[in-house]
């Protein structure tokens, strides 16, 4: 049974060698890059406002069960019911039984990871609801049988190429790799199903404790029709979406779209408050929130914490040499990613995490570009220093460190370590280079030189070196 | 001028006081085994610009290798080992941006509770510059007496980047040789793919960033790329001498002591 690391390693080996996924990341996170660059370019007190929200996502975290009964209040207020679910499991079974209840057969959903951590989909289908995903990227996902690749652009693994042909097998006809043609399908397809849907499942970018008003960002205003056109609307939200007041919003809404798409806005900003009210002329009859925690309260309180401040913007993923190299599916969680690597830690509960912690460059474009500066490379040093102390890391490596360690400490066994490392080199060295090493260091040599170690170190040439021409 | 465009940065350590008259080299292990002559040239370029040099003999290793994989406690050991040797060093110059960003950056932090400790690894983390910080901002170098000819390119180290917040300072220097071109390349301040211990544990992924930093650095008509860090150096210097035999991978004081 491979490890989370093993895995990942077999995964981004066949990644690296798929020109497809290449192109397509390639193409995808260069433009995501220059537009986020370019996005806070135009923003005049960018620091300042990535302050400010990291202030309120700090202050939020740390008073979580005070906003959230406040949240619950609220939306009960405005006619809306709140659910509680510890976890998937809860959640799930939450969402089956408002279905069947309401006699509802077919289901539209707006794009929410929350609902694709849970594995909402699967389960609806299983117990016979029609569930169409109506973000674009969802759908491609969705008709392609994957999981989502990135945390909001699904489908950018995807080439158009590869797009067309999915499409064409749903329309019967060859449609051509052409994104306006393939959008303007999908679109009338899609309002069909807005149409016929009698729930519509959305997830939450923001919860306001204060008002009950749950806020969701979209480009294609399929959150406005998922929120408006269905009898019954369920949003299923992180227990961490919370925001204290909706005048604590302008500064998120600023933030978040430049850092994800480099957009001021997104084109769709959608407030929805509670379920249709008398007089109100659109809107759902029922508004129901499920209130999701599936192991979000286990971090508290640890050196994960900050990781609840994340506003799933996917910035940091586009920041990635690594992702820009292997793409989402590599990583095999749910989130992928900088971001995914911490919190696939505690999401999905005990025994259903994973410490990728490894798998970074700790380059630290990540804290660079996330719009409330969550030290991620802090935590992946410490999801790394959890991994050797539990074990998780292979023996040799960890006795290699180790032996490293009591070298570097003392000066006489660093020096005979280096006149060692020295002669063990020599047999591998051809035309003044280390053309191939033996065992795990083969992966340096597999693709790179190295020089050996110099007749006389610096060190070694400092007593010469220590005279000085200048002096006098 | 700020030509990565990053946000996060902070400012560099400008320094208003007097001008100190030694400096202690740190030279790291990574120079002292495998780039002995990137220290020759440091210390030819610092004696040029009026510091006595003195490099204690007992160094080893700033330790970030055990702390970047997990190993917080031995890194401490490693520090507390090296940080007495400099105790007397009006400056500390170290010639790579990762471990410049190890010794000032995260130093305190690894004695939580040693005060006295603590307090030692403050008053050594004050005084260490990187190589061209040092020049720059301190020594308010402005001539360059280099015999380099060429058209060199420049790679943000992260550390260095992002970490120690110098970006500026090597440029001014590269700027300052006569017969050398500066262009900068598309994603200078992107990862080169090291990582440490990453380019060993999946080396496909660390070659393939490393495949996309030389590209850059070659569409941009550099023939040589300048980068302050060994670590960077090691493994750019090391792909292109499979895949990009034409480019040229240099530690910026050697092109600045270049004969």
């Amino acid at each position: 049974m491979p490890s989370a690391v093993e895995a990942f390693l077999e995964r981004s080996r066949a990644a690296v060698r798929d020109t497809f996924l290449q192109t397509a990341l390639d193409r995808a996170t260069s433009r995501l890059m220059t537009a986020r660059a370019n996005g806070f370019a135009s923003l005049p007190d960018a620091d300042a406002m990535r302050d400010r929200a990291k202030a309120i996502k700090e202050e939020t975290v740390a008073r979580l069960d005070h906003y959230l009964a406040r949240l619950a209040e609220s939306v009960e207020g405005a006619g809306g019911h709140v659910h509680w679910a510890a976890d998937a499991d809860e959640t799930r079974q939450i969402v089956l039984r408002l279905a069947r209840e309401k006699g509802v057969r077919s289901i539209v959903k707006s794009k929410s990871m929350a609902s694709e951590e849970i594995h909402l989909n699967a389960a609806l289908e299983a117990a016979g609801f029609r569930v169409v995903e109506t973000d674009l990227g969802e759908y491609i996902v969705q008709i392609a049988q994957e999981p989502p690749s990135h945390i909001i652009a699904p489908a950018i693994h995807k080439t158009k190429e590869q797009i067309a042909e999915l499409f064409s097998g749903v329309a019967g006809r060859a449609l051509p790799a052409d994104p306006d043609q393939l959008t303007a399908w999908a679109r009338a397809k899609l309002r069909e199903e807005f149409i016929q849907a009698d729930m519509g499942i959305s997830g939450a970018n923001f919860a306001v404790a204060e008002t009950g008003t749950i806020v969701l960002v979209t480009n294609e205003g399929n959150g406005r029709l998922v929120t408006t056109m269905p009898r019954i609307h369920v949003a299923v939200m992180g227990m961490e979406k919370v925001i204290p007041a909706l005048a604590d919003l302008p500064v998120f809404l600023e933030v978040l779209a430049r850092s994800a798409t480099g957009q001021k806005m997104s084109v769709y900003t959608t407030l929805v408050r509670g379920p249709r009210r008398a007089g109100e002329v659109d809107g759902p009859d029922e508004f129901h929130l499920v209130i999701m925690d599936n192991g979000r309260r286990s971090a508290l309180g640890t050196h994960l914490e900050e990781s609840l401040q994340c506003l799933r913007c996917g910035s940091c993923l586009n920041v990635c040499p690594v992702y820009g190299e292997v793409g989402g599916h590599a990583y095999g969680t749910v989130y992928p990613g900088p971001i995914g690597i911490i919190v696939s830690n505690y999401i999905g509960g005990h025994g259903h995490t994973q410490n990728l912690g490894a798998a970074s460059t700790l380059c630290s474009a990540c804290l660079d570009a996330c719009p409330v500066r969550i030290d991620i490379p802090r935590m992946l040093l410490g999801l790394r220093e959890e991994a050797q102390a539990k074990s998780e890391v292979p023996w040799a490596e960890r006795m290699a460190f180790r032996m490293m360690a009591k070298v570097m400490a003392s000066p006489s066994l660093y020096r005979m370590a280096v006149a060692a490392g020295r002669k063990l080199l020599l047999p591998f060295v051809r035309n003044g280079r280390v053309e191939s090493l033996p065992g795990k260091l083969g992966g340096w040599t597999r693709f790179r030189t190295l020089p050996p170690i110099a007749k006389k170190t610096f060190r070694e040439r400092w007593r010469e070196m220590e005279k000085d021409p200048h002096r006098d | 001028m700020d030509p990565t465009g990053a946000i996060n940065r902070e400012p560099g350590t400008a320094n208003s006081g007097p001008r100190p008259r030694s400096v202690a080299l740190f030279g790291t292990c990574l120079m002292d085994m495998f780039f002995p002559e990137v220290g020759e040239a440091m210390v030819k370029l610092l004696r040029r610009y009026g510091c006595r040099v003195t490099y204690p003999m007992d160094q080893t290793c700033c330790g970030l290798p055990l702390l970047n994989n997990g190993y917080r406690e031995e890194a401490a050991r490693v520090a507390r080992a090296n940080i007495p040797l400099f105790e007397d060093a009006e400056a500390i110059v170290v010639p790579s941006g990762s471990c410049g960003w190890m010794l000032k950056k995260e130093f305190p932090g690894l004695f939580p509770a040693d005060a006295a400790l603590r307090a030692r690894a403050e008053a050594f983390a004050a005084k260490v510059y990187e190589f061209s910080q040092f020049l720059v901002e301190v020594l308010k170098v402005t001539e360059v007496d280099s015999g380099f000819h060429g058209t060199v390119t420049y790679h943000d180290s992260c550390h260095l980047l992002r970490g120690l917040g110098v970006a500026t300072a090597p440029r001014t220097l590269l700027k300052m040789v006569r017969r050398a071109t500066l262009v900068e390349m598309a994603g200078s301040d992107h990862c080169c793919g090291f990582g440490g211990s990453f380019a060993v544990k999946f080396p496909e992924v660390s070659n393939a960033i490393l495949g996309q930093k030389l590209a850059n650095a070659q569409a941009g008509g550099a023939h040589v790329v300048v980068a302050n860090d060994a670590g960077c150096i090691l493994h750019m210097r090391g792909g292109a001498e499979r895949s990009a035999p034409g480019l040229r991978v240099m530690h910026l004081a050697e092109v600045l002591a270049a004969d």
